[in-house]
Order: C-alpha cells, then structure tokens, then sequence
C-alpha cells in the first residue's frame, strides 16, 4: 500500500526524465547489488524451492533422493485428520485473534483520541507488549495462567469464586480461549497505534459540520469516522490476518500446541512435520496449502470492502 | 473531537479506560512481582500482587544456573552483527532507491509485502538445507545471514524514506559549489542521514534479538542458543520455584526493545530536517 502511495513522489523527485547514460544505470545496479544478492539468494530462491518442495516426498537426512510426486502430499493432506483439526484450530484462532483485536484496538483508540485522564500511561501501557519479544509474551501469560502461582486463579480465589479456578492452559475446554486471548493482546498495541493514527487524520470540520446537523455521536461514529478510516482498517486487520496465521512463537512458548493437540497451530503442525518426524516434502506441501488458503480469504475479504466503498 | 460528552457519558469512558489498563497493565505488574519474588512466597498457596520480601536472587540465579547470562551474550552478538551489517548493505541500495527511479526497486518493495505472505516454514526448510551445503548451519554466522535478510527489505524501505527527505537542493547546492559527489556524500548526505541510520540499526538489532523461530531450527548446540531460545527451553523445567529466575530473566530480554521504543519515540518525532530548505 506504502509502495503505492510513494510512487508519485519518486517522480516528482526525480524531475523532468532525462534520458541516463549507460555507466549511470551500471552505477545504479551496482548501488543495489549488495542487498538484491543476498534477498535472491536467501529469500527468493529458497522460498521458489520451498514450493517445490511440496510437490516432492523430500525427506530429512543427508544424501536422501528427492523426487517429484506431484500432487500425492496434496491427497495424503485431504485424507489427514489431524490436518484438517489442525486447520480448523488456526482459522478460529486467526479469525478470532483479528476480529478481537480490531474492535478492542478501535475502542482504545477512540478513548486515546479523547481528552481524558491517564491518557499518558494508557499510550505507553498499550505500546509495550508490542516491544516485547513473542517468548517472553508467552511466558508472562503462562505466569498468569499458572495453575498454583498464577494471577488469574489468585484473583478469582480472592473475589470468591473459587468454582472459577482451572488449568486454563491444560485443560482442553479453555486452552484455545486462553490463548486467544495472549494473541489478541500482544497484537493490540500495533493495531491501536494506527487505527489512532488513522483517527487523528479525520478533519475535524466533518466532525462539527454533523455535530450542528443534530447527528448523535453513534451516527457521526458510523457516517462521519469510520468511512475515514476505512481504508486503515482494511489494511491492518489484513494484515494482522496474515500475521495471525502465521504466528507460532507465542503459542509454541504457551501450549506447544496441547493439550492433546487443542492449540495444534497449523504453523505449529507444520514445524513438528519437518523437524521432529522430518518430513520435509510434507511440511512444504502444508505451507503451500496455507498460502493458498490466506490468498483466498484475503481476496473475498478485499473484494466485499471494496463493493461496499462503492 | 465529539464535541462535549454527557456526564453518563465521560463515565462510561472512563470504565472502559480503567478496564484497559488492568488487561494491559496487570500481567506486566504480575511478571515485575514474580521476578522479585524470593523462592518461599512463589510456592506460597495464595501469592500475592507485591512480594513482601523483594529480593534481586532471582536475576543472580538467572544468570549463574541457567546459562542465561551466556544466551544474553550469544543474542547481544548476534544481533550486534546484523544490525551493522544490514546497514552497511541497505546504505548503498536505499540512497539508489530514493534518488533514482528504477523499475528494480518497484520489484524490490514490491517483495516486501509479498513476502509477508508465506509461512517460515517454506522458507526455513531450503534455507537449512542451503546453509548445511555451505557449512554455516548450527553457526551464529548463518543465523546473522539469515537476520540480515530478514531484515532487509523493512531496513530498505525504512532508509530510503529518509534519504528522501533530505532535499535534493542540499546535494546540488554542495555540488554547485565544487564538491565532488563522494564529498557530498561525506559532507551532506551522512550526517543528516544519522538519525536514519541509528533508526535503521536499531529495527534490525531488535528484530534479531527478538528472533525465535530460525534461532530455534537453525542453532542446536545448547553453547550457541540465542536468548528467546534458552528462555523457551528454560520453560520447559519449571517448577513452581523456578519461576522467579523466569522471569527475571524475561525482564531482561525485554530491556533493548523498552529502550528501543523510547529512543524512537524521540528521534521520529524531532523533525531534525524541518527549516533546512525555505519555501
């Protein structure tokens, strides 16, 4: 989207076009050169090998033969229901991580955009889980969860509703909710931050404007700001989308994907495949799946928001 | 900016603020409390929110039994590395990108976002298999190698956007009279590109330190994991006891990007270029 919107400057930067020499563009490409190797080498081409992969019974181990078998891992994947569990665990887990993220971060940022107290330290309190790495998330969450030594069970021991303590990160009914929960707090911050920055960018005249039209505030919320920020909140909740799919840091620290496989991440399932049964073919062919699957939802994501713009 | 709110209304604000910054503020509270903890009041049947013996044993034990201190050197290394290196190799190609228009940097940002799209565990599967042909698997240079790519294209993208600010007329003004072009590189460009250039370091500093999946699949040797990695192992032995040493040494972790976020907050807000060119 960035890219986009800086193209006209890169014009107009440039000035009139002038026709470059040849030793010009030769300095150019040797300017770049430093940073395309080792993006093409490192990330282009492993990524082109990493989709081949999947088409391959490629497996661990050095000197093994890798042949092509096209699309029997696809077949294996159809007829595999711990895949398909493992599947159905990430869409709930990103959709619900995203959906949750965006209404909190947009209700936050709406409070921050107001003038109230303790406005301060809600910008910085809601800035760092963002400045912390995804383990040591997982690990202060797992000290909240703690059955024994944890936040939440004291609080509810406190309050009185002992009934209410549980193993929230064993048992098999709320390990998914639990850990939602981290997800949607430790991507909050980022979300937060630009939707306020989207929030700041919406002209107060419009605001005024239908404040002496009579509008209330629930009508100039819907009618004045949030086609405002619409094109914000597609580009980050899409993005936090892919990002949700394809996190596995913080769930690897909470769960390792338990109990009994509750919080099985295809990221998660994905990473046991290759490196602990060393199924590399396998794995690539997973990855290629989720590709596929994100494009998908992305596009009829993009496309509805697009319909309703126009 | 909704004009003035109802007094109903302002409170309703404010409960919902409140009940912000208790999901926010308390587990931070929670982790700080069971760092101080010492080991009696952590198996305690009913802990509580402030340690009523603060002690700093748990940081000491951190480093001395779990190898942290060891970890914490290996990540400072690491990412000390990458940092410097992924400037050295964006310098060049940003200054390119911002100053000339070449279809090779559509194509490159472009690469950004698409990249954004695909799972590691494409990715990490050849890159092992490339880094064990060339003998860099299981070493902190592969590791740095692969940080640095990583952090390439945001680096890029990041430092091309500073090097376009700082107006073209410095560059011509200094060439005008009599600079070479090396000069007004020397003179010009790389002092006011500083703050780029520390902002740029710090991304990739942070983004290596931060770091868990490759540090996990590409370094096995114990002597050699990165921080996240032997705190994520160091979860794996808890006992009730342990958890202060865990947290300590999570509060540490967190130090450089906490420091990160408040040097940021300053430099991208100073404008330091603002008043260079008139009109």
């Amino acid at each position: 989207m960035t890219t986009v919107a800086d193209r006209p400057d890169v014009a107009r930067a440039d000035g009139p076009r002038r026709a470059r020499s040849r030793s010009d563009r030769l300095g150019i490409y040797l300017l770049l050169l430093p940073s395309l190797l080792p993006i093409v080498v490192l990330s282009v081409f492993p990524l082109v090998r990493g989709i081949y992969l999947g088409f391959t019974d490629a497996r661990a181990g050095r000197n093994v033969e890798i042949s092509f078998t096209g699309l029997a891992n696809y077949r294996e994947l159809l007829g595999d229901e711990l895949f398909w569990n493992s599947f159905k665990i990430g869409l709930l887990w990103a959709v619900g991580v995203t959906v949750l993220q965006f209404v909190l971060a947009l209700g936050l940022a709406l409070l921050l955009n107001q003038q109230l107290r303790f406005r301060g330290l809600a910008r910085v309190l809601a800035v760092v889980p963002w400045a912390m790495p995804p383990v040591v998330v997982g690990i202060l969450w797992k000290l909240v969860y703690h059955p024994d030594a944890g936040l939440l069970n004291e609080f509810f021991h406190r309050v009185g509703a002992d009934g209410l303590r549980t193993n929230w990160l064993g048992d098999f009914s709320t390990a998914l909710p639990a850990v939602i929960l981290v997800g949607v707090w430790a991507g909050m911050p980022q979300t937060t931050v630009v939707l306020l920055a989207g929030l700041q960018g919406v002209p107060r005249e419009l605001h005024e404007a239908a404040a002496v039209d009579g509008a209330s505030t629930w009508h100039r919320f819907r009618n004045v700001t949030l086609p405002a920020i619409a094109p914000v909140v597609v580009a980050i909740t899409s993005l936090d989308f892919i990002w949700n799919f394809n996190s596995f840091g913080l769930v690897y620290v909470l769960t390792a994907g338990g109990p009994g496989g509750k919080t099985m991440l295809p990221m998660l399932f994905a990473y046991e495949e290759a490196f602990r049964y060393g199924n590399y073919g396998y794995a690539a062919a997973l990855g290629n799946v989720m590709v596929v699957i994100i494009v998908a939802l992305l596009a009829v994501y993009l496309r509805r928001r697009l319909r309703e713009a126009n | 900016m909704f004009g003035k709110p109802s007094r109903t209304g302002r409170t309703l604000q404010y409960v919902a603020l409140t009940g912000y910054l208790i999901f926010l503020g308390f587990p931070l509270v929670w982790l700080l409390s069971t760092a101080f903890k010492p080991p009696r009041e952590l198996v305690k049947l009913h802990p509580t929110l402030i340690p009523s013996n603060p002690t700093v044993q748990n940081f000491v034990q951190a480093f001395t039994e779990q190898q942290l201190g060891r970890a914490a050197l290996n990540s400072l290394q690491v990412s000390l590395a990458s940092a410097v290196l992924t400037v050295l190799v964006a310098l060049p190609a940003s200054y390119a990108l911002a100053r000339f228009r070449t279809k090779l940097g559509t194509v490159a940002l472009g690469w950004v976002l698409l990249s954004q799209l695909f799972p590691f565990v494409l990715l990490i599967i050849p890159i092992f298999l490339i880094l064990r042909q060339v003998g860099l698997a299981n070493t902190h240079a592969g590791l740095v190698l692969i940080y640095v790519v990583w952090a390439l294209p945001f680096a890029l993208w990041m430092l091309q956007g500073f090097v376009r600010n700082i107006p073209r007329e410095l560059e011509e003004a200094a060439s005008v009279d009599g600079a070479s072009r090396l000069q007004v590189l020397r003179r010009v460009v790389f002092p006011l590109l500083a703050p780029g250039i520390v902002a740029t370091a710090l991304f990739s500093f942070i983004s290596a330190w931060n770091e868990f999946f490759f540090a996990l699949v590409l370094v096995k040797t114990p002597e050699l994991a990165t921080l996240p990695v032997a705190l994520a192992r160091f979860v794996g032995i808890e006992g009730t006891a342990r958890l202060g040493p865990l947290a300590a040494g999570s509060l540490l972790a967190t130090l450089p990007s906490l420091i990160f976020f408040a040097v940021m907050q300053r430099r991208l807000s100073s404008g330091s270029l603002a008043g260079a060119v008139k009109g």
